[in-house]
Order: C-alpha cells, then sequence, then structure tokens
C-alpha cells in the first residue's frame, strides 16, 4: 500500500515532471491558455505514458539493449500518432486548437525518461502505476496553470468544456466580471504563471520543513 | 560465433515484429478515423460556406462547385480555392478562400463572399494567428468588425475609400492593431476587383464542372 503511494507521490508531487524537473515545457507552456487545452493536452499524454510503461514493461525482457532507443521512440511514435488520429475524428474542435501539439508529444522528453528509467527495469504494475502519476502530475499543472491563466487573461473559467465532455458541460463556463489581462495569455503570461505555481510549491515545502524542525 | 548469429537473429526478430505490429496499429486507427475526420472536415467547410452566404439563400438547395483560381489578387501564388454556389444549375454566389498575405504574425485566411451582382455577402476569418485581444477582433467570436464588409460592394464605397479610418477609408479600425484590419481590407477589396474582372469566366468553368459532375 505504501508502495502505490509513493509511486504516485513521486509522480504527483516529488518528482512532478513539470514542476520539479521541468520536462516537456515546450507544449505546458504553449497550451495551457484555458483550463480545456491544458486538461486536453494533459490527459493525451497520460493516456500515452500509462500506454507505454505498460507495453514496453512488458516487453522489457526481450527487448535488445542495443537498439533499445530506437524501439521506444517507434512504440511511442505508433501509438501518439493513433492518439492523434482519434482525437482528430472524436475530438475535432479541440484538435484543432491543439494542432501540432498532440503530435509533438513523442518528442516530450518525460515520455523517454519514463520508459528509460523505470518501464525497461521495473515490473508492469508498478511501470504501469509510474507512468499514470507522471502523466496525471503535469495534467494537474496543465490544468491549473491553464486556470489561473483563463481567469487572469480572458476573465471566464472553464470555457469550452463542452469540446471535451460533450453537451452536458455546456452549463460550466463561468463568466467573471471582468475583461481579463491581455498579458496573462500571450506566452509571457505562461512564465509567469508557471513561476507563481513553482513559488507556491517551494513555499509549502520551507513550511513543512520549518513545521518538522520546529517540533 | 553462435551466440552471436543468434543475438542477430533475434534483434531483427524483435525490431521486425515491434515494427509489425506498430504499422498495424497506426493502420487500424487510419482506417477508424479516416471517415470520421473526412465528414468532420467536410462539416465545417459547409458550415464556414453558409456563414459567408447571403441569408437570404436560407434553406435553398445549393451544391457547391470548386474551382481553382489562380491571381496575385488573391494574396497567393498557389491556385485559390473557389467555390461557386449553384441552385439548380444556376450560380447564385462566388465564396473565395483569399488569403492576406501581410497579416502581422503570418498570412490570414479569408472566406469572401460574394453575390453575382458583385455585393459582398459575408467575410470571415478562417484561420489567423493575429495576437491575441488586438488583431484577433476579426474574429466572429471576439468582434463584429469582420460584418462591416456585408453588403459593400466596389460601388459602395467607391476604390479610393478601400481602407481603413486611420488611412480616411471607410472601414473601421481596430484599437491597438493597423496591419491587421489594413490586410483584410485590401484583401477583400482585391476579391472583389478580381471578381468583377473573372465573373463570367468563373460561372462558366463552374456550370461545365456541375454538367460534367451531372452525366457521371
Amino acid at each position: 500500500m505504501s508502495e502505490i503511494k509513493a509511486l504516485l507521490a513521486r509522480g504527483l508531487w516529488r518528482e512532478n515532471p513539470a514542476l520539479v524537473q521541468l520536462l516537456g515545457l515546450c507544449p505546458l507552456l504553449a497550451v495551457s491558455t484555458t483550463v480545456v487545452n491544458g486538461l486536453t493536452l494533459g490527459l493525451a499524454t497520460t493516456i500515452v505514458l500509462l500506454a507505454t510503461n505498460t507495453l514496453v514493461s512488458l516487453m522489457r525482457k526481450a527487448l535488445v539493449p542495443a537498439v533499445r532507443i530506437p524501439l521506444f521512440v517507434l512504440i511511442i511514435a505508433s501509438l501518439v500518432t493513433s492518439i492523434d488520429l482519434l482525437m482528430n475524428a472524436l475530438l475535432f474542435d479541440l484538435h484543432e486548437i491543439l494542432g501540432l501539439f498532440v503530435p509533438l508529444i513523442i518528442t516530450n522528453c518525460a515520455v523517454l525518461a519514463q520508459v528509460e528509467t523505470i518501464a525497461s527495469r521495473e515490473p508492469v504494475w508498478r511501470a504501469a502505476l509510474a507512468g499514470l502519476a507522471a502523466g496525471l502530475g503535469p495534467c494537474a499543472v496543465l490544468a491549473a496553470l491553464g486556470a489561473l491563466r483563463e481567469i487572469v487573461g480572458s476573465g471566464t473559467l472553464f470555457a469550452g468544456m463542452s469540446m471535451l465532455f460533450g453537451e452536458a458541460a455546456s452549463a460550466w463556463p463561468i463568466t467573471l466580471p471582468f475583461d481579463g489581462m491581455l498579458i496573462a495569455i500571450l506566452p509571457p503570461g505562461a512564465f509567469f504563471g508557471l513561476a507563481a505555481l513553482l513559488a507556491l510549491r517551494n513555499w509549502s515545502i520551507d513550511r513543512r520543513a520549518q513545521r518538522a524542525a520546529a517540533q | 560465433m553462435a551466440g552471436a548469429e543468434g543475438s542477430v537473429v533475434r534483434t531483427l526478430f524483435v525490431v521486425g515484429a515491434i515494427a509489425v505490429a506498430a504499422a498495424l496499429l497506426v493502420q487500424s486507427s487510419y482506417e477508424f478515423s479516416k471517415g470520421r475526420i473526412a465528414a468532420n472536415e467536410r462539416a465545417r467547410l459547409v458550415a464556414s460556406l453558409n456563414s459567408v452566404l447571403d441569408p437570404t439563400l436560407g434553406d435553398t438547395d445549393l451544391n457547391p462547385v470548386l474551382i481553382n483560381a489562380h491571381d496575385e489578387l488573391l494574396g497567393s501564388p498557389e491556385p485559390v480555392d473557389v467555390f461557386i454556389m449553384m441552385a439548380a444549375e444556376r450560380p447564385v454566389a462566388a465564396i473565395f478562400a483569399t488569403l492576406a498575405p501581410d497579416g502581422y504574425n503570418a498570412e490570414i485566411q479569408l472566406l469572401v463572399g460574394v453575390s453575382p451582382d458583385e455585393q459582398i455577402t459575408g467575410v470571415r476569418a478562417v484561420r489567423h494567428r493575429e495576437t491575441p485581444g488586438l488583431g484577433d477582433a476579426i474574429d466572429i467570436d471576439k468582434s463584429d468588425w469582420i460584418r462591416q464588409f456585408d453588403g459593400k460592394s466596389l460601388a459602395n464605397p467607391m476604390p479610393p475609400l478601400w481602407a481603413v479610418a486611420k488611412d480616411e477609408g471607410a472601414f473601421d479600425s481596430l484599437t491597438g492593431a493597423t496591419v491587421t484590419p489594413r490586410a483584410v481590407v485590401k484583401a477583400v477589396k482585391n476579391t472583389l476587383v478580381y471578381f468583377a474582372a473573372h465573373r463570367d469566366e468563373l460561372f462558366a468553368a463552374a456550370a461545365g464542372a456541375a454538367a460534367d459532375g451531372n452525366d457521371q
């Protein structure tokens, strides 16, 4: 039980690829203009991580070490291509917005790092769980950064969620009583937002350490 | 020696098996998706074509005939798509996929609807990378700016007035954006100029293509 907890904590908090390792920042910064954009790319990345970690871990004994990296890339690329095609077919409007960033998951170094360091060494269930956590961690960061930028930049929250969740979500969008500051949805806003999230994380770690020291 | 050969064979086998599996996966998702993707794109095209048509055409059963037009006035060195909308063999509108090559960040993809009497029935910016909050007001989702072209023609206003207010023209400017509205006004004007010169030619080509289509 505690092992599962530790695996999840590692991906979600202690080694969160987006907040700690600062991997895969290019799509993170480019796409996080609204909650729905961030959440969708985060979920797509999570599915890729879960699937590649599981597959590679299943095959880890059969893989030939000398050609493992090309094989990893082949597996990741074919999975991402399939997900890209399926999103284009089933979530057309979102696919229009996310555009190039879905195929770019192939080059997300967080994915290759997971496969190389965890999936090719660990049993299937551990690899799958680590992949899931390493996907959900950045997914949460993408959604949080999306929410922050959407509130500050556009004065809305959850706009366009029906593109992902269907008609049921058409009542979700909240419009706040101000127009928003443009800078938050422009590229610099992504850096300010990420800096704020990093500061928040460091502050909470510091506070916890101080409390522990005081006791 | 036998061991080394064995490992080469094994490598080839593993690589081959994974490559085949990957190809099958991509192929089957492609087979599953391609029909839906084509349907999505067609639906979007029809919806965007309808958005620049004269609303009084309403429920008329229209058949879009695609023609390529090649002219610098349409903003591209490549052939540009022109949809001639046919209602029972008669052309009732032309829709140009005009490019405004001098957008602020990148070229702006427009759809310009023109009636046979050379009036604009609607303009939409269908793809652009104008700055959020400034130039992107040309997008119908952001503001009504683009609607001011409805009903305009080269006689109303006269050609010298086909410019933004900032350049002493008849069209509203956009606060904070100079380049974007200039590019759009120029592209719409050029489309009208092109249509005035080539109208009969385009309609004849469309009628011919529609007749060919019916023969098949």
